[in-house]
Order: C-alpha cells, then structure tokens, then sequence
C-alpha cells in the first residue's frame, strides 16, 4: 500500500512542479535573477506548498505512526554545521547554473528532454561520488579509532 | 530590479505550490516520510532490503508527471538554455551538495519550513543566495 502510495505522491509532486512553472528551468532561472527580469513566481509556488505542508506537519507530529500506520520517520538533526551549509551552497551553485534541482530534473526527464538526461545522469553520478567519500570517511574514521 | 509582470504567473503558480503541499503531506501523513526528492533519490544508490520500493515509486511518479500532465492538456514544453557541459557541472554540484547538505529544494525548503526547522531555513537561505549570487555572476558579471 504505501508503495502505491509513494508513487501516487511522486505523480501530485511532478504536477505541481509542471502547473507552477517550475519544471521549466527558464522560469526557474527568471525567478533567481534578480538583477534582471524578474519573475516572482517561484515565491508563491513555496508560499502554496509550505501553506499545506505547515498544516499536514502538525497533524504529523502528533502521531508516531501514519495514517496507514507506517512509522512517522521525522528528521532529529537539528545542528546547523559546515556539512550542511556548505553543501547546501554547492547545490545552489549548480541550481544556478542550469536551473535545475532534483525534482524539475526528473519531471522533464519524464518529458523526454536530452539535456535533462545528461543532467540527471550528472547528478546521479555527483550523488555516487558522495557516497564513495562518505565510505572512504567511515572507513577512516573507524581505523582511527581501532 | 524589474518585475516581468508578463513572465509572472501567481495563480498557477500558488495552484502548483499548493498540489506539491498536497503531494508532501500525502507521503508525511500516509508513509510518515519527508518528500525530499535528493534523499528518496540518494538513498536507492545504497540500497538496503525493503528500502528499495518505495523510494523507486516516489520516482517514478515524479518521472511519470508529464504524461498524466498530457491526458488533460497540452504536452509542456520545458526551456532548458544550458550547454552540455554546463549541464554536467550543474548536475554533479546539485548531486553533492544536495546529499552533504541533506536536502534540497523539497526536503529543505518545502517540508523544512513548513515544519518551522532552524536547521532546514539556514540550509534553503545557503542555496537560495548561492543561486541568486550565481545567476548574477553568470548574467551580468561575466558577459556571456
């Protein structure tokens, strides 16, 4: 059931993003250049999302398990650290560059564009070399301590 | 600053906003999971038994938008200005930053404001600047 869910979930998402705009990174673009035309768009696109997202996060955290009884899996981190910020900088880099970030990548992939192809394969690849970083740390920080 | 009032569309926009709050508070309130497209997306490069499904379906769903977009109305027609090469560099930065910075667009900046998390705000005003900065760079400082 939650599978079916998951999927049904993902196709409102890549709606939303086709409705707003946002899966067309054009208007993407228009919205982060602020120097030149323009488009607030992207403003009231998180203004209708965080709208319903506040409400739905209450219910949510009342409960320790979903309405279809899976288990509430709420983020705990709450530390602001250099991991985050400076990630979170290299993504606004990329997102600059192309105006693309992940969920946009995926709906115009969907939409058969070449170029969200080389996108998402880069970004895919930018993910796996994350994670070999990461194991490479662990592998570390484990030799240290033993 | 000028506003593009002619490129500026708040009603769709608020329209489209509003389905992806729908969409965030289905996977919160029935799979009790955060919508964050880079984490779901992530975690099926390690993948782990009964971890895989889901994360595969929220995928495809998002893949398969446009042609449930397409039954209704016309087949939308992305504007993607970018090079290849440009393409590349953007995909591997979103890629990395979005995992070392545990979120993006979604899981920051839609699901983590609207549960009001600190954390989430520092993490959406380092890549809103870095993009707005960005753009600036590319568009008015650099002459391409």
């Amino acid at each position: 059931m939650t599978v079916f869910t998951s999927l049904l979930a993902g196709l409102v998402f890549g709606l939303g993003l086709i409705v707003a705009g946002m899966a067309n990174p054009a208007k993407v673009l228009a919205f982060l250049d602020l120097a030149g035309a323009w488009d607030p768009s992207l403003a009231f696109v998180m203004g209708g999302a965080i709208g319903v997202g506040f409400v739905a996060f209450l219910v949510a955290r009342q409960r320790t398990v979903s309405f279809l009884g899976a288990e509430m899996k709420l983020p705990t981190a709450s530390h602001i650290d250099r991991r985050l910020v400076l990630g979170s900088v290299a993504f606004g880099i990329g997102w600059g560059i192309a105006g693309f970030c992940p969920g946009p990548g995926l709906v115009a992939l969907g939409m058969g564009e070449g170029k969200a192809l080389v996108f998402v394969a880069s970004m895919l690849a930018g993910m796996g070399i994350f994670e070999l970083l990461e194991r490479r740390r662990r592998t570390a920080s484990t030799a240290q301590k033993g | 600053m000028t506003l593009d009032l002619n490129a500026f569309t708040p009603w769709s926009a608020l329209a489209g906003g509003v389905l992806i709050g729908v969409a965030a508070a289905m996977f919160v309130l029935l799979n009790g999971r955060i919508a964050g497209i880079s984490g779901v997306l992530g975690g099926l490069l390690t993948p782990s038994r009964g971890d895989i499904a889901w994360r595969a379906a929220f995928v495809l769903g998002i893949v398969a938008a446009p042609w449930a977009y397409a039954l209704v109305t016309a087949w939308p027609q992305p504007q993607i200005d970018a090079g290849q090469g440009a393409l590349v560099v953007a995909g591997l930065l979103v890629g990395i930053g979005t995992r070392y910075g545990s979120g993006c667009t979604s899981g920051h900046g839609v699901c983590g404001l609207s549960r009001l998390s600190p954390r989430s705000l520092a993490a959406t005003a380092a890549f809103m600047g870095a993009g707005f900065a960005t753009v600036y760079v590319i568009r008015h400082l650099s002459g391409i």
